[in-house]
């Protein structure tokens, strides 16, 4: 409708002053950290994904983008096999974390390797300082010395460690929304994932809540590879390296995010990007 | 004004006071019972009621020690049957049950629940008394411990249920295994809401009498052990108040008034003291 690509990628909704992430990167020489080849998805008889493949580059940040219900948050909860809680779910395909099929992985010990942060925010009833920890207990880490560094290591790799030092065992719904989701970015980050699976993590937040994690989001890329599904094209301009456009179960497109965004080769992609549809 | 809207007024007036009335007669039925038990019972109750065991017959006086530490007992061994069953039923049903074999156990739970509780007596008689050849505590605490099983699985799965699913996902993506979820994450999520329910299911079997009167049956005396007839609340109420005597009635009335004491302080400390807490932690 009347809106161009340009007005669309100088927006600036969240992250003042900040443009779209600049295309420095080169997209070829980056090793693939996940490999999907041909994976297809049934709910039961219904089919979510056909055939996607694709590769997540290792630490780099992968946006996929879609209007609702096109399946990209069921990608990304077959990464980390989240998708076992749903009765009568299954796949078809095959998904490689550094070269292993994650299919055949003890799927607690993938969990591990492949942390989630989810929609909306989801402390546990418990302190700052148990959710944190949690991760680290549930995988058998006893000594309270280390998990009061791995505590503090990770709550400041969320950067959140200032606002919360002097409460760590407050009940974490004492915290904001958009503190809380940090929280969760904390408690993934403590068991040291390899890959951090994002499920519109900003989608409850204000535009300054948002900042702050995608502020977080540049910071992790060094040190694991991001996934992250967003409803806002905007950020996922301001965001990722890769981006990937689903629609309708299928992977329409996917590529460098400066292509993405300017010079799109499917029709369908265009179309959604300057809201014909979607 | 018309004719239909005088029509109107009147009925909604009418409606008004009749639903009004019966709203009242539900009240006051309870206000009516509390006052009547606190007027009767409050002027035979003492302290040899709560410290001395009851008189020969003939003799005024005396208390009712054994009934109270009777009942005490019975409702122990009544939690060691119903709680552990009825808890690890719900967290099945809340958590792992398949589709077919869960609607059997719910409503069989319900059917369960329906069964009238002298029928909970014939069972614990047969199951217990009859083998045994006399009446005891034990078979009165699992007369009620059987009452219990129901209301713990349902109100187990209902607080369960209630915690969000985001949380389980939550566990499960740290890598938790799905036991650990919701020993570590869910249980402790609803714990608070999962003690309400059965100290109310408690206080419910507390004022049972009919499944006692031929398991745990009556005693005069102290009841040392579990394997002898014992002195309950509900059955000396019943058996004092059947009697000729205006000294057991006083004391029936006194006994009546200390379980509904003990019932009402079980209930408000459920739902105020435990119930705020729910509240706040879920905000």
């Amino acid at each position: 409708m009347g809106v161009t690509m340009e007005q669309i990628l100088l927006t600036p909704e969240a992250g003042e002053g900040r443009s779209e992430k600049s295309p420095t990167k080169p997209a070829v020489a980056v090793a693939a950290k996940l490999r999907v080849i041909d994976l297809s998805f049934y709910y039961g008889k219904a089919q979510a994904l056909h055939g996607v493949s694709l590769d997540i580059a290792a630490n780099r940040i992968t946006a996929l983008i879609g209007p609702s219900g096109c399946g990209k948050s069921t990608f990304l909860r077959s990464l980390n096999r989240m998708y076992e809680t749903v009765r009568h779910a299954r796949v078809e395909g095959q998904i490689l974390l550094d070269n292993e099929n994650t299919l055949d992985m003890d799927v607690s010990q993938l969990r591990r390797r492949v942390g989630m942060v989810f929609q909306k925010s989801n402390p546990f009833p418990k302190s700052i300082f148990d959710n944190v920890a949690y991760g680290l207990r549930v995988n058998g880490w006893k000594s309270e010395g280390t998990l009061q560094d791995a505590v503090e290591r990770s709550l400041i790799r969320a950067a959140l460690w200032d606002e919360v030092k002097d409460k760590l065992h407050k009940s974490a719904y004492a915290l904001s929304g958009g503190q809380q989701q940090r929280l969760c970015i904390a408690r993934a980050l403590a068991v040291d994932p390899e890959v951090l699976l994002l499920d519109e993590p900003c989608s409850a937040l204000d535009p300054i809540a948002t900042a702050k994690i995608e502020e977080l989001l540049f910071d992790l890329e060094q040190e694991c590879t991001i996934v992250i599904v967003t409803h806002n094209m905007q950020q996922a301009a301001r965001v990722a390296d890769f981006t990937g456009f689903f629609l309708l179960g299928k992977l329409i497109e996917f590529n460098d995010t400066a292509i993405i965004f300017k010079t799109p080769a499917k029709k369908e992609t265009e179309d959604y990007i300057t809201g014909r549809f979607g | 004004m018309n004719y239909r809207s005088v029509w109107r007024k009147s009925v909604n007036a009418v409606m008004f006071s009749l639903t009004g009335i019966c709203a009242l007669a539900a009240v006051s039925v309870l206000f009516f019972i509390l006052g009547y038990l606190v007027w009767h019972g409050g002027r035979a109750i003492n302290w040899d009621f709560f410290t001395k065991l009851p008189k020969p017959v003939g003799e005024t006086g005396g208390g009712m020690a054994n009934a109270i530490v009777g009942s005490a007992k019975l409702l122990l061994l009544a939690s060691l049957v119903g709680v552990p069953v009825g808890f690890m039923g719900g967290v099945y049903l809340a958590e792992f049950g398949g589709k077919t074999f869960s609607f059997l156990v719910r409503y069989t739970t319900d059917l369960l629940n329906g069964v009238p509780s002298i029928v909970m007596g014939i069972f614990a008689y047969t199951m217990i008394v009859l083998p045994l050849k006399h009446f005891s505590t034990l078979a009165g605490g699992l007369a009620l411990g059987v009452m219990m099983i129901p209301i713990a699985v349902r109100s187990t799965e209902e607080f369960l249920r209630a915690v969000p699913q985001s949380l389980r996902e939550g566990a499960l993506a740290l890598g938790a295994s799905k036991w650990k979820a919701i020993a570590t994450v869910v249980i402790p999520a609803a714990f608070r809401g999962i003690l309400t329910g059965i100290v109310l299911d408690l206080a419910r079997v507390a004022g049972e009498t009919a499944p006692l009167l031929f398991t745990s049956f009556n005693n005069r005396f102290w009841s040392p052990g579990w394997n002898q007839p014992t002195a309950s609340l509900p059955v000396m109420i019943f058996t004092y108040a059947i009697a000729p005597y205006d000294d057991w009635h006083r004391q029936a009335w006194a006994a009546g008034l200390v379980l509904l004491g003990l019932v009402l302080l079980a209930n408000i400390t459920a739902r105020v003291v435990l119930g705020r807490k729910l509240s706040s932690a879920a905000g």
